[in-house]
């Protein structure tokens, strides 16, 4: 029998695919073997061992790190919840409120810091906190993370919204439910998969900021992406990279929750068909 | 839908209706106050005078724009020569940004096809997969990278050992580095959209081409890519903007040599040398350059019929 | 006399510059089995929901025994309604869905939850009281969207087109089980459909709606023998529409000349002129005779079996063609393809339509 044609292949395509991710993966796999390394050179290996793990929470740098990573976390986890709540309300505005007046210059402000380079909200956000009076430290990053990780937690949210048909919410009415008893009953129970893809999103979003964090952060408080960054100016040291798989292994926690909460939420399909 | 002719959502009745602009509130008040206003700011502080140690003095000037595009200054004695530095910078950026933007379309495309090609659990795996990358932190990535490519880093070692060179290839703070840097960087960014649009394509249109004595490249050319051209644009604009004004990959890959905008512009704001005017200068004219860019792609948007 | 459920008055809704619904009036009485019958975005599902409140009307009001409801939101509307497609609210199980209602009025757990038992009792769904929507087959599901509705015992049932999900042998099911349910529970049902058997079967009295507008209000048998108009001697049933030209109209009746020349008296819908015009005469009402006999004359040209009937084409000398149905029994004569036949009706199967 002759060999059907596979519309759908292209010769060459698996391979390079394959190349995609060996460049995506080759440097990161490479960094975390070599934080195992026991050597006290980066370059030579000097056999397995957890040293750099060790030196990570009792080093002479493992104060300094805690509290960036306090830092960081603590101000994810608001940035995230504040941004999420705000996202929330602005999905159901565009969603479930019909057309009102800003609504169109609305959509483009709420897109507005995914357009503008990272660099230039950065300085902007500078000039303005310094230009009040304000002094530059935890509450200007966290201001500025509210406002960035915005658009990120939109995004999932308006995708599941648009997957809950106005039908839902018109039998709750029916059913003598108030806008605000379908909001709570109805709507959010059934937004829930995308407000958590949204709220784990906005966190590692904010998790992972440098630039904006380093523009604002002002002197005497740091946050782990501009600590670490501090110290890879001065050479990268092993615990560096201890540091950077601990940090990785969190984004991959993260990434197969938030894959796990989408598969749930196509499971239990909303639409009525 | 018999009877029901236009869409509930169109109608004056949505769930909602009458409290839009009180739930869109809490956004506009942030973003209004915390992004539209301080870039409305930073126009006003690129024409003030700038005072050493950092900060402004309020005092009308052109001075910073003046310093960016001419040599000893426009209301100098001298006549005004055009200073080169910096849109050599500018332009060094542009071309650092295109040249990744070219070569992650030539390796995201086909990942983007492939994957998007692939059936049932395999497709969901090979999509987490790509996945994981774009989530990792950048910085963290960034720094891999520059480990990776040391003189004595893993890679030259590897060479080495191998017997294909005899010497350590140089590779760190070259344009090489940088352009390695933004090409891993935003690799994820082209695959996304691209496979977005790949899966809405229906592989009848493939079959009807075929039927109609297409070959396989001609069915590329003229039914596929016309299909995914949005989301190769967006893919394309989601890796060029970002590289534009990337700051790690310059500053950690690059070193003093390969200045981009982005370290251009962090340099002014650093410690008692920095010039805030001047760096809000140059903020505004990577913002300009990234609107226009964003204005011919709501063109291409609106233009395109398939979506 | 028996009291008014729902009043319609004068009402017209636009979206824009297109109207949905023009000037629609309409009474439909308490304890009604009452069907909107129309064709595809003919404005019957507009009319329902905006009975229901989720749509605004232009213009008119809506009244409710009585009490001018159309500016109250839907949840202060004492109507329940079943959806196309149920709408039933998948993260939640079926008593809880056909509690919904019951907690929203204030009722408490325990009253609500017996309410609930009651009516899933009603619709035979006892046994599948935990299971999620997701668990259930369409029929299922279409039980407890009426269960839901039903609950809060409703002044007035709306239902949208709920059966068009079923397959057919459901569908014929059910609609005896629908008409059971509300002649049980005496609640006004407003039913909505595009199918005019489910329309002429369950219905106390059918509304026929087109283009925004409604054509003709009345009980099935009068819709069907008596349509007042073109569009609903063509929609309902099949029909053969002759042309003629009608001399006279008095007392309801018409006189009129048909193809070919014969005279003819049958009875004229109100509002029928004199002119050119048309009568209506189902397939059914048609015999066949010799040419010398007929009010009609023509050659056969098709020959359709369906079963039960046959229908024959024939083909009048201006062109015109009129289907006969003639029934499939054993002394039944059926004439050969071409050849030239004599069509013959009663005058009281005919009827003069208005344009």
């Amino acid at each position: 029998m002759a060999k059907k044609l596979d519309l759908r292949r292209f010769p060459g395509f698996l391979p390079l695919t394959f190349l995609c991710l060996f460049l995506l993966y080759a440097p990161l796999i490479i960094v975390m073997v070599y934080s195992f390394n026991d050597s006290n050179s980066i370059t030579n290996w000097g056999g397995l061992s957890l040293r750099w793990y060790v030196e990570v929470f009792t080093g002479v740098e493992s104060e300094k790190f805690k509290s960036a990573a306090i830092n960081s976390i603590s101000i994810a986890i608001m940035a995230a919840i504040i941004s999420t709540s705000i996202a929330t309300l602005a999905a159901t505005a565009m969603l479930k409120a019909g057309n009102f007046r800003g609504k169109s210059v609305g959509f483009a402000l709420i897109n507005l810091p995914l357009m503008v380079p990272e660099i230039v909200t950065a300085v902007a956000t500078l000039i303005f906190f310094s230009a009040i009076g304000f002094t530059t430290g935890y509450l200007t990053i966290l201001v500025a993370h509210i406002v960035f990780c915005i658009p990120f937690a939109y995004l999932p949210i308006a995708a599941r919204m648009q997957g809950i048909e106005d039908v839902y919410e018109q039998a709750a009415m029916d059913l003598y439910a108030t806008r605000f008893q379908t909001f709570r009953l109805i709507l959010l129970p059934l937004m829930t998969p995308g407000i958590i893809s949204g709220f784990l999103l906005a966190f590692i979003i904010s998790l992972d900021d440098f630039i904006i964090t380093n523009f604002v952060k002002g002197a005497g408080i740091e946050t782990l992406p501009t600590a670490i960054f501090g110290s890879v100016k001065q050479g990268i040291k092993p615990n560096i990279m201890a540091i950077s798989t601990l940090l990785l292994l969190v984004s991959v926690v993260f990434v197969t929750l938030s894959y796990l909460v989408g598969r749930m939420g196509q499971n239990k399909k909303v639409t009525t068909d | 839908m018999a009877g029901g002719l236009p869409k509930s959502s169109e109608s004056n009745t949505s769930t909602y209706a009458g409290l839009g602009a009180l739930l869109m509130l809490p956004s506009w008040v942030m973003i209004g106050f915390f992004l539209v206003l301080p870039v409305g700011l930073m126009l006003v502080y690129s024409f003030l005078t700038k005072e050493f140690r950092g900060g402004v003095i309020w005092e009308f000037s052109l001075a910073a724009y003046d310093q960016f595009f001419f040599d000893r200054g426009l209301f100098g004695d001298d006549p005004p020569v055009i200073e080169w530095t910096y849109i050599k910078i500018f332009w060094r950026s542009i071309w650092q940004a295109g040249l990744a933007t070219f070569f992650c379309l030539i390796i995201g495309f086909p990942t983007a096809w492939f994957i998007a090609t692939r059936t049932g659990a395999n497709k969901s795996i090979w999509l987490f997969l790509i996945t994981i990358p774009y989530w990792v932190n950048l910085l963290i990535r960034t720094i891999s990278m520059k480990f990776l490519i040391r003189d004595n880093g893993p890679l030259n070692e590897w060479l080495l050992s191998l017997g294909i060179i005899s010497d350590p290839i140089h590779m760190i703070n070259t344009n090489f580095a940088v352009q390695l840097g933004l090409f891993y960087s935003y690799l994820p960014f082209m695959v996304l959209p691209i496979y977005a649009s790949v899966e809405r394509y229906n592989f009848a249109f493939s079959e009807a081409a075929a039927d109609l004595y297409a070959s396989r490249l001609t069915t590329l050319r003229h039914i596929i890519l016309p299909f995914v051209k949005p989301g190769i644009i967006a893919g394309c604009i989601l890796v060029f903007v970002p590289s534009l004004g990337a700051f790690l990959a310059p500053d950690l890959l690059g070193g003093a040599k390969n200045f981009m905008i982005g370290s251009l512009i962090e340099e002014q704001f650093k410690g008692n040398a920095g010039n805030w005017p001047f760096g809000a200068a140059v903020s505004m004219i990577l913002l300009s350059m990234v609107l226009v860019v964003l204005t011919f792609y709501a063109r291409q948007q609106s233009k395109g019929g398939v979506r | 006399m028996t009291e008014i459920a729902v009043d319609v008055v004068n009402m017209t809704k636009r979206y824009g510059n297109f109207v949905a619904l023009s000037n629609v009036s309409l009474s439909i009485l308490d304890n009604e089995f009452f069907t909107l019958l129309g064709p595809s975005g003919c404005g019957k599902t507009t009319l329902l929901r905006a009975i229901a409140g989720f749509e605004d009307i232009s213009e008119g009001a809506i009244k409710l025994y009585g009490e001018d409801i159309a500016d109250l939101p839907p949840n202060k509307r004492p109507v329940n309604t079943v959806f196309q497609q149920y709408a039933l609210f998948p993260h939640m199980d079926v008593t809880a869905n056909v509690m919904f209602g019951l907690l929203q009025l204030g009722q408490d757990q325990a009253t609500a939850g017996a309410r609930a038992a009651e009516v899933l009792d009603m619709v035979q769904l006892t046994e599948f009281a935990d299971r999620l929507p997701s668990q259930l087959s369409g029929g299922q599901q279409q039980r407890v969207a009426l269960a839901r509705a039903l609950a809060p015992k409703p002044k007035v049932l709306l239902l949208d087109e709920p059966l068009s999900a079923l397959d057919l042998k459901l569908r014929q099911a059910v609609r005896q089980e629908l008409q059971q349910i509300q002649q049980d529970t005496g609640i006004t049902f407003i039913f909505v459909t595009h199918d005019q058997e489910e329309a002429l079967t369950m219905s106390d009295r059918i509304a026929v709606i087109a283009d925004g507008e409604v054509q003709q209000v009345g009980p099935a048998r009068e819709i069907y023998e008596a349509p007042v108009n073109k569009f609903v001697a063509d929609f309902i049933g099949e029909t053969n529409l002759i042309d003629v030209a009608v001399s006279d109209v008095m007392n309801g009746n018409a006189t009129c000349t048909l193809p070919g020349g014969a005279q003819f008296t049958c009875p004229a819908a109100i509002g029928a002129v004199a002119g050119n015009g048309h009568l209506s005469v189902r397939p059914e009402r048609v015999s066949l005779v010799k040419p010398k006999d007929g009010l009609l004359q023509g050659s056969t040209v098709r020959q359709t079996y369906l079963g039960t009937d046959m229908h024959v084409d024939v083909r009048l000398k201006d062109g015109e063609i009129l289907t006969v149905r003639l029934q499939n029994s054993e002394g039944t004569d059926i004439p050969e393809q071409g050849a030239l036949v004599g069509l013959n009706f009663e005058t009281g199967a005919a009827r003069l339509l208005v344009d």
